[in-house]
């Protein structure tokens, strides 16, 4: 399948919307496929500041736990607290209900460094 | 139960789960019937005043055949080394020799009281010493604590020792670095210390990235955990350089033990510059496991790092005699009383049954075992890492989920059909859809033979009939678990039902 158009993707399978300096980030269909089915997920508390690389949180799947990294520096303003009594929808629905966070983005030149939804087809192809 | 000879659904019905031992019986029923009191005796709460309980307590009422074939019951869903091939990469699910068990339950072992005076324990602390010895001779770190009660529980008291050095040095340090291969214990042992983990990535090799590791070391870094032979089964051949790397800053060079099966009487820990190693005693050492223990987790150091090392330990004094005591900078117990002992006496009893030569050979047939398979399987999976491996190899599933939409997931239910415990799944994680195999070397080449040729089998269904792999199993007590269910609500204890 590939990615929605409407968004940019990072390296590290989250994806980024960005509406004027506000960023959701959520994680990738393909990124969900390869987890498989999600149990826990740890998010940060609002408010807090992020730095583009870091790891903001972990994802527990019934195979393994991975750790969250962020695709851009700045304040977190809104998190997804319905994760935590439901994960599995970062399965059901990656792109929409499975959002993330949303972040008051701090330099906009890192969205531009991100990948478009071509460019990130042709990356979970190759990898 | 299984229908191992040829795969097929089994026609003969699941016998399910049955009813939990709180449903078996009926009220009256009773296992044990006591006579009569032979003095006066006027009703508990004449002897127990208020102390006596009002409402009773919440227990089975159940005859003793009723208990007997309840748990003969749950033995038989059981799946142990004992029932059949177990080849679980990393565990090493090898047979436990019955001699084993024989000696651990000697009255002269088994009856000892944690509290007896020591001048009437000195057989005990006598096998303690002599398993001290011969671990440190096999790990090549003559100094050894056996308090530890499983493996992460040894890293986590190496690393204690390691802090308590640093510490004494002026500087307890901050980061210990881990590759990317690591068992999943390492960077929680590192958490639990007080330690921040750095992850070193692997190399096209599957080795550790020398330059990365180079990159990492400074003077805030505390330790370098490896397990070598890795968890792709590889052994890490720049592992001279690692380690004086990692002493070049100062650091500790720690050794993961859970793959020492691999190199018994081969090549030793020490002699490759760790400075302290965790031995799973129930792994290598075959003592039964894989039930939640109990287990142990011994550590051996070099001697600068003996001070600090978990106490007390037995030791032999110049006239003969054992005793017992704490080393100087000790970071204290890690236990209650000396570690588990009935696993000491164990691992003690498959060392002299064996011998070093007995060792060696136990090292080089689990590697050709581990060959053997892995050159029978690799032109039906892929294989990462093509290369002689050690004890255990790790193929990937990936070319059946692209090709066939089968999960490595779906193989290990369908290995079950055929009678078989799967091996380890979705790790190492830098494999995708990783089958990690181990086989030890206890199994005959037919045993190795019938599981390649069933793992051949269900590739071929994979291709010919995936819904049948993507619905197995057929022929176990339970079908298909809900694992993401399992996780989000675990449902662990009976509970009495409120209607009662």
């Amino acid at each position: 399948m590939s990615h929605p158009s409407d968004r940019v993707y990072s390296k590290d399978h989250e994806w980024v919307m960005v509406d004027g300096d506000i960023a959701t980030v959520g994680i990738s269909h393909f990124a969900q496929d390869q987890l498989g089915e999600v149990v826990y997920i740890e998010l940060p508390e609002s408010g807090d500041a992020i730095v583009a690389g870091d790891t903001f949180g972990e994802i527990e799947s019934v195979k393994s736990v991975s750790e969250l990294y962020a695709p851009v520096t700045g304040e977190i303003i809104e998190v997804n607290d319905a994760l935590g009594d439901s994960p599995e929808t970062v399965n059901s629905d990656p792109h929409g209900e499975g959002w993330m966070l949303k972040i008051r983005v701090a330099d906009s030149a890192q969205v531009d460094d991100l990948m478009s939804s071509e460019e990130y087809d042709a990356f979970v192809t190759e990898s | 139960m299984t229908s191992r000879a040829n795969g097929v659904p089994s026609s003969v019905p699941s016998t399910g789960p049955r009813a939990s031992i709180f449903d078996l019986g009926s009220p009256e029923s009773r296992c044990v019937l006591a006579p009569d009191p032979d003095v006066p005796f006027d009703g508990l709460e004449s002897l127990l005043g208020s102390a006596a309980r009002i409402i009773p307590p919440t227990l089975p009422h159940v005859t003793e055949l009723e208990i007997m074939r309840h748990y003969a019951h749950l033995a038989e869903m059981n799946f142990g080394v004992d029932s059949g091939f177990y080849p679980l990469g990393s565990c090493t699910m090898k047979y436990n020799p019955r001699i084993n068990e024989d000696a651990c339950r000697l009255e002269g072992f088994a009856g000892l009281h944690p509290y007896q005076p020591v001048h009437s324990v000195q057989g005990a602390l006598a096998l303690m010493v002599g398993l001290q010895e011969a671990l440190g001779e096999i790990s090549g770190l003559p100094a050894v604590s056996l308090q530890p009660a499983a493996g992460a529980h040894g890293e986590l008291s190496a690393l204690m020792c390691f802090r308590a050095a640093h510490t004494a040095s002026g500087n307890p340090r901050s980061k210990v670095l881990i590759p990317d291969t690591a068992h999943g214990t390492n960077p929680a042992s590192v958490a639990m210390c007080g330690y921040q983990t750095v992850t070193i990535p692997s190399n096209a090799d599957g080795h550790v990235d020398l330059e990365a590791l180079k990159a990492a070391l400074d003077t805030d870094v505390a330790a370098f955990m490896l397990t070598n032979p890795n968890t792709l089964g590889l052994f890490d051949p720049q592992i001279l350089e690692i380690t004086a790397a990692v002493h070049e800053v100062g650091a500790f060079a720690y050794c993961d033990g859970a793959n020492l099966n691999a190199i018994l009487g081969i090549t030793r820990p020490g002699d490759m510059g760790f400075d302290a190693l965790h031995i799973n005693l129930h792994k290598t050492f075959s003592t039964p496991h894989g039930g939640g223990g109990p287990g142990s987790g011994p550590i051996c150091v070099t001697e600068p790092l003996a001070q600090f090392l978990p106490g007390p330990l037995p030791s032999r004094t110049e006239e003969g005699w054992y005793t017992l005591t704490t080393p100087q900078a000790s970071i204290g117990r890690v236990r209650s009383f000396y570690g588990n002992f009935g696993v000491l006496v164990r691992a003690y009893a498959y060392v002299r049954a064996l011998g070093s030569e007995g060792l060696k050979e136990v090292a080089e047939q689990a590697v050709l075992s581990a060959n053997y398979l892995r050159v029978r399987l690799r032109d039906t999976f892929d294989l990462p890492y093509d290369t002689m491996c050690m004890h255990e190899f790790v193929l990937s599933g990936a070319r059946q989920k692209s090709d066939y939409g089968v999960r490595t997931l779906d193989i290990a239910k369908r290995l079950l059909d055929y009678g078989y415990h799967p091996p380890t799944i979705y790790f190492p994680l830098l494999v995708e859809e990783a089958l990690m195999i181990e086989p030890t070397e206890t199994e005959s080449l037919a045993e190795l033979d019938a599981f390649a040729d069933a793992l051949i089998a269900i590739a071929q269904e994979a291709a010919e009939t995936p819904d049948l792999v993507r619905s197995a199993p057929f022929s176990t007590p339970v079908r298909r678990i809900d694992e993401a269910a399992a996780a989000r609500n675990p449902d662990l204890r009976w509970k009495p039902s409120i209607t009662e």
